[in-house]
C-alpha cells in the first residue's frame, strides 16, 4: 500500500500571545515573527505513516506539501525520518489559501502520484485551525474518512483505527482507499532522524510541481475559494488576576475556597 | 430555514441549547425559521425539547450510523438541507461535528466555517468570528458559497429560551451507506463526570510532574463535585486520556470555576477555557501566561496546594 502524508509548515505555534502580531495589510502574521516549523499534527500523521510502514502495512510513504519555497525544510525533515519520497507543490504563501483551495492543490497532486490507498492528514493545521483540508481531500477523492485517529493496524485488508470520540476511545475499521486525520498521542511523537539519515535526506531529490502544472492556474485556483477572510485581530486578554497569599499552603487553600464562596462561584460547606 | 443538528439524546444539553439559541437568533435576523435535527440513536426527547425552544420543525433520524460513523450523519443532513432549502446548518464544534461539517459542506458545494464563537449579520450575509493561531487571534470570515455549514464552540453562544411552542417530530431515515467504515465499539472513559456539563473543573498540566500527583486531582474533583480535565502536556505524558483534554484541540468547557494546576497557559489551552466564569491559576512561575486569564492566582508548587486543598476539604466534608 502506498501512503501519502499531507504536510504543512506553519508559524511556530509556541509564539507567546504578547508577541503575536497580525499585519493588517496582508491579514496574516508578519513573516519575520517567528520561525516556521512542520506542524504538530502533521508530525503525528507522518509518525503514524512510518509506523504503518514498519508494521508492513504500508510499502511506501510519500510526503506531500503545498507551500512556499522555504517549506522545503519540512519535506527534508520527512525524508530524514525515512519518508520514501517528497513532493512540493510550490505556492507563494499558504496563508493566502483557504481550506478549499489547499485541498484542490493537494487532490490534484495526489491524482498525479502513483495511486495511493491511504492518505494521512493532521487533524488541523496549528495556524488557521480550520480542521477541514483532510476531509475536503477525502470528499473530492470520493473516499471515506475517519477523523482524530491515533492508532492504526492493517488486518485482513482493512485498516483498524482507534480514535478519540466524544465519550471515549472508539474502534472502527475502514476499507482502503481511505483518508485518516491524525491527532496527537504519546505514541505518535515524531521520531528523530539519525545523522546518516539527515545527510542522505539532503541529497535526495524533491519533486517540485507548480499549481499550473497540476491544471490549477490563477483562475482555477480563485474559483476554488469558498471562504472570505474579512479581517483578523489579535485577541485581547484583559482580566484582573487577584493573587492569593498566606502563611503556608493550608492558609492559602482555605483563602482560595473562601474567596470562591464570596464570589458565589463555589458552595462552601463550612 | 436554519438547521441545527446535535447528537444530544435524552434532552438538549447545554451545548444543544446554545446551538439552538444561535440558530433562532440567526433565523430571526435573516427572517428564516429553524429546524432541529437530532442525530442520536434515541433523540426524540431532544427533538421535542427543541420544539419548545424555538424550532418550527424537528426531526429524528432512524437507521443508525449517525452516531459514530460520520457518513450517515453527512448523508442524512445533506438530504435535509436540500429538502428544506436551508441557508445554514449549525453543528457542535466537537469530535462529531468537526468530522461531519467539512464533508457536509463539500457535498452541498457549500462552505464550512469551523469553531465559530460569534455570528453577526451584515447585509443579510452572516459574518462569523472564529479563533485562529490557537486563540491568539480572532478571524472574521464569511461564506462565498451558500449554504454555510458552521460548527459552534461551546460556551460562546447564549442558550435558547423556552418559547412554549412545540414542533411535530418528523422522522427521516439514513440512506444505506457503502459500508466502507464500520464501527466496532467504544470504551467509555473510566470516570463518567462530563467535562462539558461540569460546574467545577480541576485540571492539571506538566507542573504536576507525575502520574501520581495528577491522580490526586480525582479526589479533589470528587470533593468539589467537579470533573477532572487535563492540558495537552498531561495527556501527552499519559497521565490522562485524550478525552479529558481541554483546549482548542480538546474540549471547550464553561464551568463556574476552572482550577489550572501546573498549567502554563499555552494559547491552545486558553482557547478551551474562555467560557469559564473564573479560572484559578496555580503555578510556580509568576510570569506564566495562565495568570493573565485567571480571576484568582496562587504562585506556589501546585502539588503542595492540591495537598492543602484536599486536607481543607476533607476536614469540612
Amino acid at each position: 500500500m502506498h501512503a501519502v502524508v499531507l504536510l504543512k509548515q506553519i508559524l511556530d505555534w509556541e509564539v507567546p500571545p504578547q508577541r503575536f502580531r497580525i499585519d493588517q495589510a496582508t491579514k496574516r502574521p508578519p513573516d519575520d515573527l517567528a520561525p516556521k516549523l512542520l506542524g504538530p499534527f502533521e508530525q503525528n500523521a507522518l509518525e503514524l505513516a512510518l509506523q504503518l510502514k514498519q508494521a508492513g502495512a504500508v510499502e511506501r510513504v510519500t510526503a506531500l506539501l503545498a507551500g512556499p519555497a522555504e517549506a522545503t525544510e519540512a519535506l527534508r525533515k520527512a525524508l530524514a525520518v525515512r519518508a520514501d519520497e517528497a513532493v512540493h507543490v510550490e505556492v507563494e504563501h499558504t496563508d493566502a489559501l483557504d481550506p478549499s483551495q489547499t485541498a484542490e492543490l493537494l487532490v490534484a497532486a495526489v491524482r498525479r502520484l502513483d495511486p495511493p490507498e491511504l492518505v494521512l492528514a493532521g487533524r488541523q493545521a496549528g495556524d488557521w485551525d480550520h480542521g477541514q483540508v483532510g476531509y475536503l481531500v477525502a470528499e473530492r477523492l470520493g473516499w471515506p474518512a475517519v477523523g482524530l485517529v491515533w492508532r492504526a493496524e492493517l488486518r485482513d485488508g482493512r485498516l483498524h483505527v482507534w480514535r478519540s470520540g466524544v465519550a471515549g476511545v472508539e474502534h472502527l475499521a475502514v476499507r482502503p482507499p481511505a483518508l485518516l486525520t491524525v491527532t496527537s498521542h504519546t505514541d505518535l511523537r515524531l521520531r528523530m532522524g539519525s545523522v546518516m539519515d539527515l545527510m542522505a535526506a539532503n541529497r535526495k531529490e524533491i519533486a517540485r510541481w507548480t499549481p499550473a502544472e497540476l491544471g490549477l492556474g490563477p483562475e482555477e485556483l480563485a474559483a476554488a475559494r469558498r471562504l472570505d477572510l474579512a479581517g483578523v485581530q489579535v485577541s485581547e486578554v484583559k482580566r484582573e488576576c487577584e493573587l492569593i497569599e498566606g502563611e503556608g499552603a493550608a492558609e492559602v487553600a482555605a483563602r482560595v475556597l473562601e474567596r470562591l464562596a464570596e464570589l458565589k462561584l463555589l458552595e462552601r460547606r463550612a | 430555514m436554519i438547521l441545527a443538528a446535535t447528537w444530544d439524546t435524552e434532552g438538549l444539553g447545554r451545548a444543544g441549547l446554545e446551538l439552538l439559541g444561535a440558530a433562532t437568533r440567526l433565523g430571526a435576523t435573516l427572517g428564516e425559521e429553524v429546524a432541529f435535527v437530532s442525530l442520536a440513536a434515541s433523540g426524540r426527547g431532544a427533538a421535542e425539547q427543541a420544539g419548545a425552544h424555538g424550532a418550527a420543525r424537528a426531526f429524528v433520524v432512524e437507521g443508525g450510523h449517525t452516531t459514530s460513523v460520520g457518513e450517515g450523519a453527512v448523508a442524512v443532513l445533506a438530504e435535509l438541507v436540500r429538502e428544506l432549502g436551508a441557508r445554514a446548518a449549525l453543528l457542535p464544534a466537537d469530535e462529531q461535528g468537526g468530522e461531519v461539517a467539512p464533508r457536509l459542506a463539500e457535498r452541498l458545494g457549500a462552505t464550512a466555517i469551523t469553531h465559530a464563537v460569534a455570528v453577526e449579520v451584515a447585509d443579510t450575509n452572516p459574518v462569523w468570528t472564529r479563533p485562529v493561531f490557537g486563540g491568539k487571534a480572532l478571524a472574521t470570515v464569511s461564506a462565498l458559497a451558500e449554504p454555510v455549514v458552521a460548527t459552534l464552540r461551546r460556551g460562546a453562544f447564549d442558550p435558547a429560551e423556552a418559547t412554549g411552542g412545540s414542533a411535530v417530530v418528523e422522522t427521516r431515515t439514513v440512506p444505506a451507506g457503502d459500508g466502507a467504515v464500520e464501527f466496532l465499539g467504544s470504551e467509555a472513559a473510566a470516570d463518567g463526570a462530563s467535562l462539558e456539563d461540569a460546574t467545577v473543573i480541576v485540571s492539571g498540566g506538566a507542573g504536576l510532574g507525575s502520574a501520581e500527583a495528577f491522580s490526586e486531582l480525582e479526589e479533589l474533583a470528587g470533593l468539589l463535585g467537579g470533573a477532572v480535565g487535563a492540558s495537552l502536556a498531561a495527556v501527552d505524558a499519559g497521565w490522562a486520556p485524550p478525552e479529558r483534554q481541554v483546549g482548542l484541540t480538546g474540549k471547550a468547557v464553561s464551568p463556574d470555576v476552572y482550577f489550572a494546576f501546573g498549567i502554563s497557559g499555552a494559547s491552545q489551552h486558553l482557547a478551551g477555557i474562555g467560557g469559564a466564569k473564573a479560572v484559578v491559576a496555580v503555578n510556580t512561575d509568576p510570569d506564566a501566561p495562565i495568570f493573565r486569564s485567571a480571576r484568582l492566582g496562587v504562585v506556589m508548587d501546585c502539588r503542595v496546594l492540591v495537598g492543602a486543598l484536599l486536607a481543607e476539604l476533607r476536614r469540612s466534608a
